[in-house]
This record gives structure tokens, sequence and C-alpha cells, in this order.
């Protein structure tokens, strides 16, 4: 388990609001620029494991460095060794796997998800996702990998991966794992991955026939992180029954979790805007939703309702249903 | 415990067109590179959390926030600043229309959104408004509220 040595999870998260929201301008210890470090930059994932066997807790990898730098500049993060991950070519792709599914590079960029027809055809939710996804210069940069090892809940993959019931797959010097997307999530900024290894691939199952996947965010200005955001991905049988769904709530916990309650109400039933509506309701239970600056966390449970509603009548629709 | 720090890198990186070596420590970031060591002040830092984008360059032909970056990570690259966008004496047709525009009051953002605008109608050149507003969403103004500089943009694509 790792959360790769940052202070406390909600100090950054509150000093990241703070500085944000507010311009406050850094307060007396908090830096503008990273600690020290040492720098070390391999070319293929063998030498990579080799330094993170080597260097374990005190290492913090680096891809796009979009979640990673700007802790280090505030010195909320301040890893003694960086292992930096972006000069190794074969982390990044986009390739149909062998069952009909998505197998993606841990270093591909957002901006190949939002603009790869491969990921649009197989799997557009995620797709969805990455168009929203920060800024240009952003998704020019930021990885898929990266942004799933930071484990920010209120990181825009999260809720989708584990709604499309995705895998990852982990490295070590010691050998590989396929880690369940239920499984990684541990709690804020914590994941199940120990620190020699390294995610190196994101494994999403195949696209089901009638299937339809809708991703909806609630944010204030573009580029903002979500302030609910729900993944819905819904696969339709005869006369609009619902053979399978999944929905994925982020920013509502520590982690990203499944809307049990909502999946239940569908299932086997047929789909219609009243059951949709029924469902939703039901979305808020077991979620632990945080007030911050953003928003309250009674703002946050009523929101949940909403996006829901939004997100599953998006994927009926697009599973082929008729409303 | 015994522990020795690489203090310095060599790097050699080529900005504009020209190539520069420097010997830096990693945790330089490139943003202070170009500003402090090779003396491109063109490029402006803005903000602590790679929010505001007025630090925005291309890197190997594709626009990034140089204060997110470290010197190092940008060994072997070709960089294009603000200072590299016009033609000599010649400006840019960007750099035109947002004169012609009047997409500048202070200018602090305007490198940084000259370069998104190069990097969105590289992509796609010929933009419509909401495109030309997700396209610029990386780079905040202060001053002019971005409707001129959404019309120097659509203005730019045209020429």
């Amino acid at each position: 388990m790792t959360n790769g040595g940052l202070a406390s999870p909600v100090k950054c998260v509150a000093t990241m609001i703070r500085v944000e929201t507010f311009g406050l301008p850094a307060k007396k210890g908090e830096f503008m620029r990273p600690a020290r470090f040492e720098y070390f930059t391999p070319h293929t994932v063998d030498e990579a494991l080799n330094l993170l066997e080597k260097y374990g807790e005190e290492a913090k990898v680096l891809a796009g460095g979009l979640s990673l730098v700007p802790l280090m500049k505030l010195r909320l993060a301040a890893p003694q060794y960086i292992v930096d991950i972006t000069n190794i070519p074969t982390l990044s792709y986009v390739v149909e796997n062998g069952d009909g599914g998505l197998c993606i590079g841990a270093l591909t960029t957002h901006y190949t998800l939002e603009t790869s027809s491969l990921v649009k055809f197989k799997c557009p939710v995620l797709s969805e996702a990455a168009s929203g996804l920060g800024d240009t210069q952003v998704r020019n940069r930021g990885t898929i990998g990266g942004n799933l090892c930071h484990a920010d809940p209120a990181c825009e993959y999260l809720s989708v991966v584990l709604a499309l019931n995705a895998e990852l797959k982990a490295v070590s010097s010691k050998g590989e794992r396929t880690i369940k997307v239920a499984d990684f999530f541990l709690d804020l900024f914590t994941t199940s991955l120990e620190p020699t290894e390294l995610v190196s691939e994101v494994k999403v199952p195949p696209m089901l026939p009638n299937t339809g996947e809708a991703y909806q965010k609630l944010f204030q200005r573009s580029g903002d992180f979500a302030i609910v955001a729900v993944a819905v991905v819904m696969t339709l049988g005869e006369g609009n029954v619902c053979k399978a769904v999944s929905v994925g709530l982020g920013c509502v916990a520590p982690t990203p979790v499944r809307a049990e309650e909502t999946e239940k109400a569908l299932l086997g039933k047929t789909v219609s805007d009243k059951l949709i509506d029924e469902a939703s309701e039901v979305a808020t239970r077991g979620i632990k939703p945080t007030t911050d600056i953003h928003a309250s966390a009674e703002y946050r449970t009523e929101m949940t309702k909403v996006i829901t509603r939004r997100a599953l009548k998006a994927a009926f629709v697009r599973a082929g249903g008729e409303k | 415990m015994e522990r020795t720090i690489t203090q310095e890198r060599t790097i050699a990186l080529t900005v504009n067109g020209v190539t520069y070596k420097a010997t830096v420590e990693p945790r330089m970031l490139l943003v202070d590179l170009i500003r402090d060591e090779l003396g491109l002040t063109g490029t402006h830092i803005g903000c602590v959390t790679g929010k505001c984008g007025a630090c925005t360059i291309l890197l190997n032909g594709v626009s990034i926030k140089s204060c997110l970056v470290f010197a190092v990570q940008a060994d072997g690259a070709d960089i294009v600043t603000i200072e590299g966008i016009a033609d000599g004496d010649k400006l840019h047709p960007i750099q035109e229309a947002f004169k012609e525009n009047h997409a500048l009051q202070c200018g602090y953002c305007t490198p940084g959104m000259v370069i998104s605008a190069y990097q969105l109608l590289k992509r796609n050149p010929d933009p419509t408004e909401e495109e030309i507003k997700k396209g610029i969403s990386g780079n905040l103004c202060r001053c002019t509220g971005y409707v001129n500089i959404v019309k120097a943009i659509k203005d730019a694509a045209k020429k």
C-alpha cells in the first residue's frame, strides 16, 4: 500500500484548494520550488523497476507531473528520488485486446484518449471523460496511469474505470499481477500498489452489444475538478430490459464507489424515465461526501441524485433505448 | 545513512531553433531555465499550482505548462516560446490578430494565450467559438474578459 510519502492527504487537499481558489501567497514554510531530489530517467520498464526496488518508499514515479509537481512545489511532497518514466516508449499505446476489449498503456495521454477513434468506438465513456479533463495543456501531457495512481477522489477516471470493471496490470522486478479496479483504490490518495510496483497498463473489458455509456460531471469552471461525477455503463435486452448496469460515483467518498442500490433498482427491470428517477434517488446510499470550498456535503448528496439521473438517461438513449 | 545526491545534470535542448547546453539541478523548473538561464522572459509565471497558463510553451510541438516540467525532462527537446513565434520582424498572423482585435491589456497572459491559440489552430484550423473557448481554457486572463481574445483567434483562423 502506498500513498507515495505525501503529506497528510487532508492537508494536501486543503492547501491546494486554498491556493487555487483564493490565490493566497505561500504561507511561511510553504515554498514555491521543490526540495532537492535525485533524478533518474530510465529508458526501459526493467530499468525503472530496478530503481523502484532499490529506493522503494523514498522514490516517486514521475509521469506527466501534473499532480506530483504542484505538490512538490508546495513541498507537500518531497520525495528523495524521482523516477521519470516518460522516456519509456513502450508504455504509451491503445490496442485492441484479443477478447475485443482495450489495452491502454499507462503513459497514454488524455489527449490520445480524447481523440483516438479506437477509444471512442470501444470505450466512449473514457473518451468522454478525457475530453473534459483539465485543459489542452494538461491533456497534452497528463497520463491515465498517473491519474489513477494519484488516486485523488476528484480525479476524472476513477469513477469511469470502476464503472467499466477495468483491471490494472502492475509490474515489479519480481513479476506482474492484475489488480481489479475495485481492489485498487483504498483511501484518499492511497492505492494498493506497492512502492516497488509500476502500473503498466489499463485493461478495459469488451463492450457488449446494446450498451450505452455516459459520463456526467458537475463542475464550476472549465477544467475544474468535479464536484460530483457519475459514469454509467448500461446494457439493454429485449424490450428495454436492463441486462447489466454499473454506476460509478466520483467525489462523494474517499474512493470512487459503485451506486449499488441504483444498480439493484434497475437490473432486470424495464427501463423508463420513471424507473431512472426512482433508481437515482437511492444513489446516495453509502456515500460519504465531504464539505469543502466548492460544495457542502449536503449539496453533493443532492447532486449525486441529479447527475446520476442525467448519466442514466444518456446511457439509456445511447444503448438504443426508446423513451 | 550515507547518501549522495546528484546535484546537477547537463542537458542540451533546442529553443526557437537555437541549441543550448545547460548544467542544472534536477529540481529546476523548465520555466525557470527558460527565463533565468536562457534570458527568454517572454514566458511568464502567474501562479503556483499550474492553473493560469502564463507559462505555456510548445514542447516537441505540443503546448504544455512549463512550470510543471523539470528542466532535466526537456533534455533533447525542441521548444518554441513566444519569442520564436514571429518570423524575424514580421508578426505571426495570430499576433497580428491579437493586435488588431485589442486582445490584450496588461499583456501578462498574452504569450501563453498566443501559444495556446497556435496549438489550437494547428489542430483545428477553423474552430467554432465554443471550440476556441475550450482551446484557451488553460489560460487565465484577468483583464480582458476573453471576448476580444476569442475574436482575435477567430480572425487569425481566417488568415
